[in-house]
This record gives C-alpha cells, structure tokens and sequence, in this order.
C-alpha cells in the first residue's frame, strides 16, 4: 500500500516556537517544511543542525532528526555527522551571528569542503538573542546597540562574496517575506549534490524594526542568475544591494565525502607491529 | 681496556643514550638497538628528546632494554654514544652519567666537552668518521651501532636482523652498508660489559609507540570516524590512524581547528558511529565547551590528549602530566565524566579501548590522559591480547511510543536512537532539556537531569581496572599515568632491599573510586603522591575528594625531566625522617 505522501506540516514538530510574533523566521520553517514535503523526504532520514541563537532553535520545530549544538559549530557537527552518515539528508540552520562571526571559519571550510549538505543563514544582521547586538552583517553606523554606541565602525561582512571565493557551488538568497520563492530556492539547494548556501533575509521584529522597510527594496536580480561563471558570479555579487533574491550561482563541483570500503581486519593491522 | 666496573647500575637493565646533530641518525640507531635487544628475546623503551627545530638542530635517543618489562628511565646511563658533540650540552640534565659510565665517541669530533669528563666516565674512542669514509654510503650512525652493540652484549646476528628490518624502506644497498659500516664499528674493540645481561629465551612481541598503541586501543574499541587537527605530539597518533580507519571502513577527517574537531565527532557520534579525536594541551583547551555539549546531550565521544609541558603553548616537544585539572575541572556546570589515564605504553591499548567503550555504553564523554613520554617512545612490549570489554552504546532499533530519548532509567542511562530510526526522532541538546529532549529551564527538569549525568557515572561498576595495585606495606605510594612505569620500579627495588610498599596507578581518575582507594591506604604510615606537573594537582584532588590521610605527602615534580627512580627513593626517605 502506498504510503501517504506528506503535507509540509506533517513535517512540523508541534513544539511552539519562542520566537516572537512576526519574527521572519516562521517564514523560513513555513518554506523548510514545504520544501521538504515537495521533495518527498523520509522525516526520520532527515537530520537538521544548528547552533545557538533565535534561528538555530529552528531542529525542534522540525519532525525529524535533531541537533542544537553550541555556538558557531553548527557545521562542524553536521560534517560529522554528514561524513559518518552519508545518507542523510543533512539541513543546517542558523543565523549571521552564528555562522559568519563566531562559525566564521567553519563557514570557510564548510564551502571549501563541499560536503552534500544546505546551510540556511536567517540574516536580520542583530543578535536576537542576547538582545540587540550588531552582527557581522549590521552595516557599520547602525547605533542602536549600547554595546556599539557609535556603530561598529567596520565593514559588513559580504556572505555570498565570501562563499564564492571559499568555493561553495551554490549560492542563493531569499527572503522571509517572499515565501514562495524561498520554498523554491531550499528546494534547489538541497537537491544541489554539494554545499549549498541559502542566505534568507529574515527581519528582527523586535530589535531591527528597520526591517519591515525590507519589502520596499527586496527584488530579484536583474541580471541573468544563476550563472555558472564563477567570474561572472563575483562581479553580480559585488555590484549587488544585498537585497536582491534568487538563486546567484550553481555549478557542480566534486563532493567531498570519505567512502572507505572495509578491505580488512584489524588483527591483520595489528601484525605490523610483531617483530 | 679494563671493563671490569661497566656493570649495569639499575640491576638487569642496560641503558644507552645516543646522541647527535640533526640528520646524523641517532633517533634511528635507537631504534635499531631497541629492536635488536627484542630479537635477543629483551623487552625495552626508546625515549627521545629534540629540540623544537623541524629539521636540524639536535636529537638524543634514549634505550634501556631488561629481560622485564621496561616501563621507565633509570637513574643513570650505562653507555653514551657521542655521534658528535654538537649542543651535548642540551642533553646534559635528561642523559646522567656516573663514574660506571661508559662514553663512545669519535676523536675526529673534537675533544670530550668538560662537563661530560667531570663525571669520570670511562671514555672509548672508536674513528666513526674514518670508517664511514671508507665506504660507500658509510654512516657514521651505524659504525658507532657496532661499536653500542659489542659494548652492550647484543650479538651481530641479532643487530643485522634489526638494521634489515629498520632500514628494509631505504633500499638494499642502505642496508649493506649499514651493515659493513656496523661490523666495522663492531670489531674494532672487542670488549663487552661484564658481565652482561641475562640470556632470555626469544619471544613474540610488539615494537610500538605509545601514540600507536593509543591507535589500536582506539580501533579495537570500535572508533570508526575521527576528526582532528595536528598538534604536536599528538599527530603520529592521527597519521597512523587515518590509512588504518580507511581500511576498516572508516575515516579521518583534517578538521580546520580543534573547535571544529570536537564538534565533528559529535555530530558523527550522534549519527550513531563512535568517535574520537586527539590532540594536546592547547586543542583540548579549544574543545572543552564541545565537551559539555556532548556530555549534556549524552552524545559519546573520546579525546585523547597527549599532554606535553604547559600552560599555553608550554614546551610542546617534552612531557608533563600537568593537564589533570583541567581535564577534571575545565568544563563549565556541573558536568561529571570520564578520565583516564594509561599506565604505560602498552597499557595505552588497553585504556584508550577501555575509555571508548564506556563513552559509549554510558553516554558521555571520556578524556584519555597520554602524555609524550607514551606517546613519542618506542615500546617493546609483550602483544597486547585482543580483549573483549563487552560496553556499547545500547542502540533502541524499534522504539515503540513512549521512546523519550532522556528518560530517566532505573540504571540512569537512557534509551537512545540513530537517525534514520523511524518512531525515533528527537532534537540532541545543549541546552538543558526534559526527558523528552524539549528544552527546559524548570528546576525539576534541571535536577532530574543532573542526578542522571551523575548517577550513572557514579553507580557503574568499574571493576578491578580502575587502578594497578601492587604490593602491600606501611608505604604507600600512589600516582597515576605514565609515572606508574617509575614507582613500580622504585618499589621492586625497595622490595629488593627487603622493604615493603605498596602502590597504587590509577588509571580511571573520574570518578575516583574513593571507597576503594580509601580502603586500600587505611593504615599506611606514609603515603607519597608522585606526579609530574608542579602544583601536585592529582595530590590536590585527592585531599579535595576526603581519601588521604594528614600525613600524606606530595612529590610533584614538573616536567620536561623525567621522575627517576632516585628521586622517588629520596623523597620515601626524607618523609620516613619527618
């Protein structure tokens, strides 16, 4: 008899999120569950992974196989994991704090590495969780947090620059509040056989009510994406606003997994020791 | 030449130490020695020591073979062999010679350096650099070998077996001259010791490093996947491993920092695969808040460190017991686990498959405490049999609906299920969790959980393993790790003289089997605590867990010297006066 084919809240845990009221990341988990009811997955061959903060509370929600790690090293642990257990469909999730300052170079090795997994970043450039701290993505003047009274000064960090030069073959970014084009886009990355990198525009209601304006000036790329020219790619992400959507850049690259067939015993390594 | 004195000066044991620039194959002559006195039927321990150079700079190889099992330097060499003298004076503290001392060296190398003649050491010159020239290929290592052989009795046969399987990678024509140069070296001066060590009949035996053997315990115990990040003096461990692990199926992942390392066994052992990482002092610093996640989230995982001089970046190259505290103490919270140390090179195999097993069957996180004085020295050793320890992880295949993955269980070990197990699913957790797994900052969900994390640590079963106990006696002495191999030699001596001791090795550290070691130091009038760090960290912990008595003192010695027997005997005698 033919099992029943799954509806996205199928894919729902029931456990309430703590999130607050509009946050942009029930968006994301609307679309992940969709995503994952388009594709037909096995829940329990499905493992999700975060770390820590608002968006890496997002495995609970979520039917399947869990893992709320610690600060940063959400994709440590899901390359771990993804290396022992090739099989799984391996889903990474987290936010711009998480994943491009403390992670930051897990997020490096992660695209060099190019294990078969999606990495969802919930942007909103503020640290939710510990209160309203400018991440590496607040652009520099941003003064609202006490802890920056005259902005951070420095730079934005550029996610899809970085994961383009650290080699990841795809690159994507969507938006909380265009949830059908999200579902679109997560479905694309997790066929995507390699390290796809989903950058989703997710607004703080509470600490970046800024944000709301973000519907004003989402809008999709205006060049041909996705492209598969690297070269091509670099200079779409640099003359990008960072508000454009869609997926940037998808080529194959070889996937790195270790497949080791057994081929011996271990009393037979032992023997190299006789003398 | 009068050899008459040139007997052994801790009884039934020859020891040698070779010395060298770097790239003269002192580490190399060592070695060959080392196996040459196994094919002679002696069990035996290679130390080395160089500086912090990569290439260049200066090496010392250190051999002392016994037709017992050698888990120690002693106090003094019977035999220095000079390849030249270039930074001898490095090696002045880790190489003591006596007036019984014998030294090999070549004139053409220039005069015997004064602090070596002030020991009155017999002095032996034999023309290495002459003979070597005279060959093709000639190494001056291996006419000094000949020379080392005659002096320590071990016949040509058994040299020329070690120098063909030592040298087997370099080619034919390597070892013919190696072995044209060696019995050059060997004739020149036919006079052995005298007399020399006892005959024993040939047996079957392991030459292996400490570092190896922490390798093999790892495999026996069924780790199939370690992610890593080198670190001296860790690495050989991970090198030896990574072509290994592949042929039993399994894999060894370069992680890009230790951070990563600990959380990528994690996430493998989540996946149901058991998991180990190794590294030093510094990683294992970076790794310890992965520790408290794996052991909040009851994922096992085992980290073998191999400790090395410290704090920070420390003295990397040489060895010090001196990361008990944090190994014991590091993690934030209340977080009881695991640790371990092994008591000797060999006994390496048997701890690391000890430690993994009981990560897995409990559910947390053990920590093996090697050290580089295991894990860099090379170890003839009786083969360590194959043993059955029969813990794993209990793995629930078709959990039925009231599977919560932390329930608390009469024995305090809860059910637990893979990924890809339907009926299974749950959300793995640093944040402090019901048993269901749903975080929770309720009071009870808190304690429920606590006591659990405890209890099954606390109530297991450890068995006899926990310690080596030898002897009986008003003395007492108590260490634990590699400076087991030194206090059971001093107490075989001490017994020689007809006095009674008693020590105790403990290899499992956490949780202290206090009831037991309590039991067995009733009643001793002295109790001496011998480490290797400074601040007598073990004989801390000890009088913070309420197990010894007023009078018990400390012999905290820091490395990178290694504890002599004679140190140990001094501080028995200083507190036998008190």
């Amino acid at each position: 008899m033919p099992v029943p084919a799954l509806k996205a809240k199928d894919y729902k845990s029931g456990i309430k999120p703590v999130w607050c009221p509009g946050c942009g990341h029930f968006a994301v988990l609307a679309a992940l569950t969709k995503a994952m009811a388009h594709l037909g997955l096995v829940k329990e061959d499905v493992a999700v992974v975060s770390g820590i903060g608002c968006s890496s509370r997002l495995p609970a929600y979520i039917d399947s196989y869990g893992f709320h790690g610690i600060h940063g090293r959400a994709l440590a642990a899901a390359s771990g994991l993804k290396a022992a257990r090739p099989e799984l469909t391996v889903v990474v999730a987290g936010g711009d704090g998480d994943g491009f300052s403390i992670g930051g170079n897990h997020f490096l090795h992660a695209c060099r590495r190019n294990m078969d997994m999606t990495y969802i970043v919930m942007d909103n450039e503020v640290y939710g969780m510990t209160k309203g701290q400018a991440s590496p993505t607040t652009r520099p003047t941003w003064r609202n947090s006490k802890m920056t009274p005259h902005g951070t000064g420095i730079p934005r960090f550029n996610p899809a620059a970085i994961a383009l030069a650290a080699g990841a073959g795809f690159i994507a970014r969507g938006y909380s509040g265009e949830p059908s084009e999200m579902t679109r886009l997560l479905v694309e990355a997790i066929e995507y056989p390699g390290f796809a990198f989903v950058q989703v525009l997710s607004g703080c209601v509470t600490y970046r009510p800024d944000q709301r304006g973000w519907k004003e000036v989402v809008h999709p790329f205006i060049n041909d994406v996705p492209t598969e020219d690297r070269i091509k790619a670099a200079q779409i992400i640099q003359a990008d606003d960072g508000k454009a959507t869609g997926v940037i850049y998808a080529s194959p690259y070889p996937v790195w997994q270790p497949e080791n067939e057994k081929e011996t015993e271990l009393a037979l390594l032992e023997e190299e020791f006789s003398l | 030449m009068n050899n008459e004195n040139k007997v052994s000066q801790t009884t039934g044991s020859f020891s040698v130490a070779i010395t060298g620039s770097g790239g003269s194959g002192a580490v190399t002559a060592g070695r060959i020695v080392l196996e040459a006195a196994a094919h002679c039927g002696y069990q035996g321990l290679m130390t080395r020591s160089a500086g912090p150079q990569i290439r260049g700079g200066e090496s010392a190889a250190m051999v002392r073979f016994s037709a017992d099992p050698v888990e120690c330097m002693g106090d003094c060499y019977d035999l220095l062999v000079a390849l030249d003298w270039l930074n001898i004076e490095r090696f002045a503290d880790e190489i003591p010679l006596s007036e019984k001392s014998l030294i090999i060296c070549d004139p053409a190398a220039g005069e015997v350096p004064v602090q070596l003649r002030s020991n009155r050491a017999e002095i032996r010159e034999v023309p290495f650099k002459v003979f070597a020239s005279g060959l093709p290929e000639g190494r001056i290592n291996m006419v000094a070998l000949g020379a080392m052989a005659m002096v320590c009795g071990l016949p040509l046969e058994a040299m020329e077996a070690s120098v063909s399987g030592v040298l087997q990678s370099k080619g034919e024509q390597v070892v013919e001259s190696a072995l044209r140069a060696m019995s050059l070296g060997y004739n020149h001066d036919r006079h052995p010791v005298n007399p020399p060590l006892p005959q024993v009949k040939k047996r079957s035996v392991w030459s292996i490093t400490g570092n190896q053997a922490c390798g093999v315990g790892a495999l026996r115990g069924g780790v199939k996947f370690v992610a890593a990040y080198p670190i001296t003096p860790a690495s050989e461990m991970l090198e030896w491993l990574a072509p290994r692990l592949e042929k039993l199926g399994g894999s060894l992942l370069q992680a890009e920092d230790e951070l990563a390392s600990i959380n990528m066994i994690i996430g493998a052992s989540f996946g149901g695969v058991p998991s180990l990482t190794a590294t030093s002092g510094p990683g294992l610093s970076l790794m310890v808040e992965g520790l408290g996640l794996a052991l909040v989230s009851e994922t096992p995982v085992t980290v073998v460190n191999v400790m090395r001089g410290g704090p920070s970046t420390g003295i990397p190259t040489k060895s010090e017991q001196a990361d008990l505290d944090i190994a014991l103490y590091g993690l934030h919270g209340d977080a009881p686990h695991l640790v371990f140390a092994p008591l000797s090179i060999r006994d390496c195999v048997f701890t690391t498959q000890w430690a993994v097993q009981l990560a897995e069957h409990l559910q947390t996180v053990s920590l093996v405490l090697s050290d580089q004085s295991l894990g860099q020295s090379q170890a003839i050793i009786e083969a360590p049999a194959a043993n059955a320890i029969p813990w794993k992880r209990a793995i629930e295949t078709e959990p039925d609906a009231a599977f919560m993955r932390y329930r608390i269980t009469a024995d305090k070990i809860s059910p637990v299920t893979l990924p890809g197990t339907p009926g299974g699913m749950y959300t793995a957790d640093g944040l402090e969790h019901n048993e269901r797994g749903t975080p929770s900052s309720m009071a009870s969900d808190h304690r429920e959980q606590l006591n659990k994390r405890l209890l099954k640590l606390e109530r297991f079963d450890y068995g006899d393993d926990w310690a080596e106990i030898e002897g009986d006696g008003d003395d007492c002495i108590i260490t634990w790790g590699s400076t087991a191999g030194v206090v059971k030699e001093v107490a075989r001596l001490l017994r020689q003289q007809g006095r009674a001791i008693r020590t105790i090795s403990l290899r499992l550290l956490a949780p202290l089997q206090r009831q037991k070691l309590g039991q067995l130091i009733e009643g001793a009038e002295r109790v001496l605590v011998v480490e290797q760090n400074h601040a007598g960290q073990l004989f801390r912990y000890l009088h913070a867990q309420a197990v010894l008595p007023e009078q018990a003192e400390s012999l905290a010695q820091p490395g990178p010297l290694p504890l002599r027997p004679g140190r140990i005997i001094r501080a028995l005698a200083d507190s036998r006066v008190s």
